[in-house]
């Protein structure tokens, strides 16, 4: 148990960088809301249509800003090579890894959301599902983001291969948390989008790591 | 603890090329051997095969009464070229991670940098660090948690000579500890060890 | 388990079977598709979508081919990865510009046949847009292939990716599908074989059958060249080191 915790606090660290991490994603997160309004005008009634979705396709992107470090550092310093060496699987390892990514980025990211969706003008009563939309879908994203990461391990360009590879896996989720909002904005009931966004979340916090870990083998092989 | 390695005809292929086959090794506890031989003849690869990251083409890696996933899942160090430290973080943090992680602890952590002369650089940043006293903060992950099977890749190329002495002392030990080690090397070990050559 | 026949997993046994086999899929593929097209030229056409209905003629076969040839991908991908053939490796790799091929072709004939039933080329409807994502599943592995420079690491990684794929397609279809009901009048493409009248049928099971048997020779080329250029690369290899 010491062992996790020691990781955790490790992967922590570096997925925050000294507040980096993060920074960067927000900031991405910042400059994509702003350019948003800067091309299509800045009507608010036509804003106000687009701001849930637009919010959410923001997130996502931010998402997979941070995705290539989450193993390709350790990759190429040769510390994977120790975290696979231990009586810890490596499939809880990956977990691990991914969980702290959305600690350090996906946590951040899901307080920027309501703010980015009110500035892009959102009422305001919508705050709290885009919050809890964010950090649900976050956790999706990080761990079908860390597939990508872990496949592209070893290639060329991996950063923009991780996201070609990702992209299609964040079709369900951003389909899931944009059909929440908008059903919630219409007066409609969008409990079920909530709902099919935890259940791919946690199918993907529990298939994921598999898949993680057999890619992270292969790189090392 | 992992007190035999038992290598029989084993065969690796890298990149659609065959690097060696039919290699045979045994050692048992208290011994050491050198791996020698040219570049790119696979030493590195064996020491991977061995710690089961990279695939047998043919053969068996055996690891006397220990199973092969308990042997690899915290029976052995692999050292490889690469020290798996990150730039940003102190050496503590470093070494109390990796020692924790590979199943020791605080404490023991302390003490491998006692051995290792690491006490005054603890609060530095490891992209600060020498060549050398990288290698000596990759080394005390060796110490700060005992296994039984020591793969090193090169330990000595970024050390100076009192350094070498003073890890051949500490391997000395090891194998007086009842430990096993296989190196990778291209200068002959400081201890006595049987060779074996690779691709001759 | 059943054993797999000597002729899919033996490359000798496989390059003699399919230097017959190619050929004769492909003359297959031939005589069905002109059976398919004359039948369904001479066919009436549809009182609603006069001519352009022909387009589906294509369309239909080409959608449910870039399904097949990701389910033979996929299958590819799991025997590369749990059993280790090498033949299966190359038959992903040799099916993926296949099926991403089709998927291209769908989306054109989608978007041809879309224009006079909707005014615009292109139409957010509920199969278009799997057919779509389906597309950059296609070029997602076939990206990841091309960017490794280790083939043994690329073709275990492609093969996870694909397996990923597999897992994957049956829940994005069911989420788009979800999108398009809950944003209804988006909705107006009802097309698919249960609209279509029954004279056509016939024609569009013919040109099925022979999209399947043009698809499985020219797959079987690909291997062929696949397998070729791998024993050339290690006799250049062996050659490179005396």
């Amino acid at each position: 148990m010491s062992r996790l915790g020691a990781l955790l606090a490790r992967e922590t660290a570096l997925a925050w960088g000294k507040g980096g991490g993060p920074l960067v994603s927000v900031g991405f997160y910042a400059g994509v809301a702003t350019l948003l309004p800067l091309a299509i005008g800045p009507e608010p009634a036509r804003l106000a249509a687009i701001a849930p979705g637009a919010a959410w396709v923001g997130l996502a992107l931010a998402s997979l800003l941070s995705l290539d470090r989450l193993f390709e550092r350790d990759y190429e310093d040769g510390a994977l090579d120790h975290l696979v060496l231990s009586p810890t699987p490596l499939e809880l390892t990956c977990a691990v890894k991914c969980f702290a990514q959305w600690l350090a980025t996906g946590a951040p990211l899901a307080l920027a959301a309501p703010v980015a969706a009110i500035a892009l003008g959102a009422p305001l009563n919508l705050a709290p599902l885009v919050f809890v939309c964010a950090l649900i879908g976050g956790l999706a994203f990080a761990f079908t983001g860390g597939i990508g990461a872990a496949l592209s391990l070893g290639a060329r360009r991996g950063g923009l291969l991780t996201a070609v590879i990702v992209l299609p896996l964040f079709v369900p989720p951003v389909i899931f948390g944009g059909g929440a909002l908008a059903s919630y904005l219409a007066g409609l009931p969008w409990t079920s989008g909530l709902v099919l966004l935890g259940a791919y979340a946690a199918a993907f916090v529990a298939l994921g790591p598999l898949f993680m870990a057999a890619a992270c083998r292969n790189a090392l092989s | 603890m992992i007190i035999a390695l038992d290598l029989r005809g084993v065969a690796v292929r890298r990149g659609g090329r065959s690097l060696f086959c039919g290699l045979s090794l045994s050692l048992t506890a208290g011994e050491a051997c050198a791996l020698t031989g040219a570049n790119g003849a696979g030493k590195t690869s064996l020491l991977r095969a061995v710690a089961g990251l990279v695939p047998l083409e043919d053969g068996e890696i055996g690891f006397g009464d220990v199973e092969a996933g308990e042997a690899r899942g915290g029976g052995l160090h692999l050292i490889g070229h690469q020290d798996g430290l990150k730039p940003a973080r102190t050496t503590r943090e470093e070494l109390d991670f990796w020692s924790v992680w590979s199943g020791g602890d605080k404490a023991s952590a302390l003490a491998a940098a006692e051995s290792l002369d690491l006490i005054g650089l603890l609060d530095l940043e490891v992209r600060r660090l020498s060549a050398g006293q990288r290698r000596r903060l990759a080394l005390a992950r060796l110490l700060a948690a005992p296994r039984g099977l020591w793969l090193l890749d090169e330990p000595l190329s970024p050390l100076d000579a009192s350094w070498r002495a003073r890890f051949g002392a500490m391997m000395q030990a090891h194998l007086a500890g009842g430990g096993l080690i296989l190196a990778a090397v291209h200068d002959p070990l400081p201890i006595t060890a049987r060779t074996l050559e690779i691709g001759a | 388990m059943i054993p797999a026949p000597a002729f899919l997993t033996n490359p000798e046994r496989f390059m003699a079977f399919s230097r017959w086999a190619a050929p004769m899929f492909g003359a297959i593929a031939v005589v069905l598709g002109v059976a398919g097209l004359w039948l369904g030229w001479s066919a009436p056409p549809d009182y609603q979508q006069s001519f352009t209905v022909r387009i589906l003629f294509i369309h239909i076969p080409t959608a449910w081919m870039s399904e097949f040839v990701y389910a033979c991908l996929a299958v590819a991908s799991l025997l590369s990865l749990v059993w280790r053939q090498v033949l299966a490796d190359a038959a992903a790799q040799a099916a993926a510009p296949l099926g991403a091929g089709f998927t291209l072709l769908t989306l054109a004939t989608g978007s041809l046949w879309g224009r006079p039933e909707w005014g615009t080329w292109w139409v957010w409807d509920a199969r278009l847009t799997s057919e779509l994502i389906l597309f950059l599943i296609y070029l997602g592995y076939m990206a990841l292939r091309a960017s490794m420079d280790d083939e043994a690491k690329a073709a275990r990684a492609a093969a996870i990716l694909g397996l990923v794929g597999a897992l994957i397609l049956p829940v994005i279809h069911y989420s788009v599908y979800w999108w398009n009901t809950l944003h209804q009048g988006a909705s107006v493409f009802r097309s698919g074989g249960s609209a279509l009248a029954p004279v056509f049928f016939w024609p569009v099971i013919l040109i099925v059958l022979a999209y399947t048997s043009a698809f499985g020779s020219l797959w079987l080329v690909r291997i062929r060249g696949e397998v070729w250029r791998r024993r050339a690369e290690a006799a250049a290899l062996r050659a490179a080191r005396g």
